[in-house]
């Protein structure tokens, strides 16, 4: 029985692990941002298998509602197609998915020079709900909760700024 | 939901971390071989979630949840981080008519 349930984690790690391959050797844009919500949707099951029931909530609403959707619009408004796209040399390429490897090689190593991991378990069933970290969050983190409004509000401003066409800056009317 | 979470308490923690750093590395990569702005800005997605999914692993690792509120705090800042980007992206095609990363070399067109 915990052999099925162990193998549940396997088999969405296998998963993520492609659709992330995918992600970044699709050579559609629109593909990868397709394969990308396959991947985060991986993610939001990691998430409920921790039983971070919060994060899975919150990951699946933002990433896969809102970025998403924000990387399709600006490809459709972009107007990308398959044969537009520029591709890096050979070389270039290569020498890429090498560093990519060393970086890696590196991180297991690392890994491998601790002791031998005990499993993750999860002793407080109530450890990520969303009463639990509402409470922390409202309690501890009450400062840089409200700092972080503070970031969207001038992302959001900025974000205005940067995509209206520059030129005279007293007409800030939305030219289409 | 009780049944699901058995799951967890046989993955050693071990596989939690080279899973991230199989998902960092494959975002490192793709950044590194992508000349689509893009594309490049998705591989910097993958990143920022494989470091996600490392600190919720370690937050029920520890039973410790402000872990999890900082994962809060990092998908806050992702979704800023996405709307100047691409606000940046959209002003890069309207300068120089493409999304190629490459043109971008010399910081001036």
């Amino acid at each position: 029985m915990f052999y099925n349930y162990m193998s549940t984690f396997y088999f969405i790690a296998f998963l993520s692990i492609l659709f992330s391959l995918l992600v970044i050797f699709a050579k559609n844009p629109v593909h990868s941002v397709l394969y990308l919500i396959i991947t985060f949707f991986t993610f939001t099951i990691h998430y409920i298998i921790l039983n971070a029931q919060f994060l899975a909530i919150v990951n699946f609403i933002v990433y896969m509602g809102a970025i998403l959707v924000l990387f399709l619009f600006v490809m459709m408004m972009l107007n990308l197609n398959n044969d537009t796209e520029p591709s890096k040399s050979m070389l270039v390429k290569v020498a890429g998915i090498i560093g990519g490897g060393c970086l890696l090689a590196t991180l297991v190593a690392a890994t491998k020079g601790l002791a031998a991991s005990q499993p993750v378990m999860l002793t407080n069933p109530d450890l990520g709900s969303v009463k639990n970290l509402g409470k922390i969050l409202f309690n501890e983190f009450l400062l840089p909760f409200e700092v972080s409004s503070i970031l969207l509000l001038s992302a959001m401003v900025g974000a205005v700024l940067l995509a209206t066409k520059d030129g005279n800056p007293k007409s800030t009317k939305p030219t289409v | 939901m009780e049944s699901l979470t058995e799951a967890v308490k046989i993955v050693p923690l071990n596989h939690y971390i080279l899973l991230s750093a199989i998902i960092f590395s494959i975002g490192v990569a793709g950044v590194l071989i992508r000349r689509n702005a893009i594309v490049v800005f998705m591989s910097v997605e993958l990143m920022l979630n494989a470091v996600n999914l490392l600190l919720t692993a370690f937050s029920v690792y520890s039973n410790d949840p402000n872990g999890q509120v900082f994962v809060f705090f990092i998908m806050a800042l992702a979704a800023a981080e996405i709307a100047i980007g691409l606000a940046i992206i959209v002003m890069i095609h309207r300068n120089t008519n493409s999304i190629d990363v490459d043109i971008l070399n010399r910081l001036k067109w």
